[in-house]
């Protein structure tokens, strides 16, 4: 593995996981979880469904407790999850101003709008939109109140395969002007190899392995190194090619 | 993964004659073709359905008008059993005139009016403190489903012993129609706001304030407006019953009148009147669903 390889991050530490364990019922499914974010850090979290992505997300997003262990994160942060879950009884403004208060909210909320590239859609309606402008509102609601950590569930699980690459290049330009730290959780590998500062593998209850992705845009598309992470990550999802 | 170019398939799709070659009628009729159309432009769209179909919802109602009145002209129908719409409608003038039905009409609106705003103010403070907290659940939920499954008109006789004869027990049965299904109806639709709305409002940074205005209000209106027709129904239902038991003024002391008479017109009249106030306050439900819900995709039958 050369481009791709474990790592602690060196950067200063946004977000911890330390021990953390969660059952459900008899199911153990976080075992003495350990995981650091860095600093403006982009990790992919990649898992078989039923792995406990979802779980560990929303332990972060501080929607769930541990049963063990302790979770620490900023207290800034924003959840974007799978559906785009906007009110459909708001326009597209309001509902990017959702959790926003004081004289510049609608400001704000038009600048993020633009920033997702859908300034001049403030009045539509959220049966209006499609299913990718859907999830750009989200998208814009999750990072206009400046968070410090943006928890991703699967947020373009849903789109088409074009739109979601148009969503990872948004997802890339974004980081430029927001300075927050994202945990995106994914199935997919190719999701996770496009965008990822890190990827990180969960299996049995814990990270299995951990890869770091230095790769450049060009290189992320295609590469010698890109398909020897991509194989790798394979292995360590328990998918690689018998042959 | 790369996709293959596109070279192999492309000559078999655009190979001439493919739609000839199909032989056979069994072929032909498996087929569907759709084709550009001379459809109806803009207003002529809805002139020409207008035309298929000139009296719209009122096609079957003024059908059974029209044969009501040969039948009725034909004295097949006695005028004391069911009188000619026309016979009713002269009835109605004439009773304007007289000065009779005016301030029935009046009466009847007054007591309808006051016992649905006390009713309607009662059942949504209510549901909104039993959908939004526990503790008015507790409270109140208890009370409401008893009180729910006692029929409106069998309260009229303890509301008699209670207040008399006045205007207050039928002022009191009309709210109490309009209260139990509003309770109901505004509780649920509370309890029923998407879950995964609240907690995305809460994770966004919505306040307490702002989830009720924002999320919690709003997505109770569906239910709440079902919750007013049901209401606007059932005071109807507690205002015949209030007026018909003992009264002298309103419609429903002019219907018991006709029936003491045997003026059946009388008696028609008073009906007609009702279903007109019933048809009325439905389209002012429906005027604010149009207005409140307009965020709905459109469930407008062709």
């Amino acid at each position: 593995m050369s481009a791709a390889t474990a790592a602690e991050p060196r950067q200063a530490v946004n977000s911890v996981a330390d021990q953390v364990v969660r059952r459900f019922g008899d199911r153990v499914v976080l075992d003495h979880l350990d995981l650091a974010l860095g600093h403006e850090e982009l990790v992919v979290l990649l898992g078989r469904s039923g792995s406990g992505k979802s779980t560990l997300l929303r332990l972060l997003a501080g929607l769930d407790h541990p049963d063990g262990g302790t979770v620490e994160v900023p207290r800034k942060r924003a959840i974007m999850f799978q559906s785009d879950r906007l009110l459909p009884w708001q326009r597209v403004l309001r509902n990017v101003m959702v959790g926003l208060r004081g004289p510049g909210a609608a400001e704000r909320a038009r600048t993020a709008l633009d920033e997702v590239g859908l300034a001049g859609r403030e009045t539509a309606w959220p049966k209006e939109l499609s299913g990718g402008e859907a999830q750009r509102v989200a998208l814009a609601r999750a990072l206009v109140s400046q968070p410090d950590l943006v928890l991703l569930d699967e947020p373009f699980a849903a789109l088409d395969a074009i739109t979601r690459l148009r969503m990872h290049d948004l997802v890339r330009e974004l980081r430029g002007q927001h300075h927050a730290a994202m945990l995106l959780v994914t199935h997919d590998i190719d999701e996770a190899i496009a965008i990822a500062d890190r990827i990180v593998v969960l299996g049995d209850g814990r990270i299995g392995s951990s890869h770091l992705v230095t790769l450049s845009a060009a290189e992320r598309e295609a590469s010698p190194a890109r398909e020897e992470l991509r194989a790798a990550l394979l292995t360590d999802l328990g998918l690689a090619r018998r042959r | 993964m790369s996709s293959p170019p596109f070279a192999v398939p492309a000559r078999s799709v655009t190979a001439p004659g493919v739609a000839v070659r199909i032989p056979g009628p069994t072929a032909a009729t498996s087929r569907q073709v759709f084709a550009a159309q001379d459809r109806p432009a803009g207003r002529f769209a809805g002139l020409s359905r207008r035309l298929s179909w000139p009296l719209g919802v009122c096609t079957t109602p003024v059908a059974v008008l029209l044969l009501w009145e040969l039948l009725a002209k034909a004295g097949i129908l006695g005028p004391t059993y069911a009188p000619a719409p026309t016979s009713i409608a002269r009835t109605a003038v004439s009773l304007w005139n007289q000065g009779v039905l005016g301030p029935d009409l009046a009466t009847s609106l007054r007591r309808a009016a006051i016992g649905l705003a006390l009713g309607l103010a009662a059942g949504v403070a209510a549901g909104v403190l039993g959908g939004l907290l526990r503790t008015g659940e507790y409270l109140l939920n208890g009370v409401v489903q008893v009180l729910n499954t006692i029929p409106i008109l069998a309260v009229l006789p303890v509301m008699i012993v209670w207040f008399g004869i006045g205007e207050l027990p039928k002022v009191l049965i009309i709210a109490f129609g309009a209260f139990v299904p509003m309770y109901l109806n505004l509780f649920s639709a509370i309890r029923g706001v998407d879950q995964r709305l609240t907690e995305m409002a809460r994770t966004a940074g919505a306040g307490t304030w702002r989830l009720v205005t924002w999320v919690l209000v709003p997505g109770a209106l569906p239910g709440f407006l079902v919750g007013l027709r049901f209401a606007l129904a059932f005071s109807v239902l507690g205002l015949v019953a209030a007026e018909t038991v003992n009264a002298n003024t309103g419609l429903g002391y002019l219907i018991t009148q006709g029936q003491t008479y045997l003026q059946t017109d009388q008696v028609f009249v008073g009906l007609i009147i009702y279903s007109v106030l019933g048809l009325a306050a439905d389209q002012c439900v429906r005027i604010l669903e149009r207005v409140l819900l307009r965020w709905r995709p459109g469930y407008e039958a062709m």
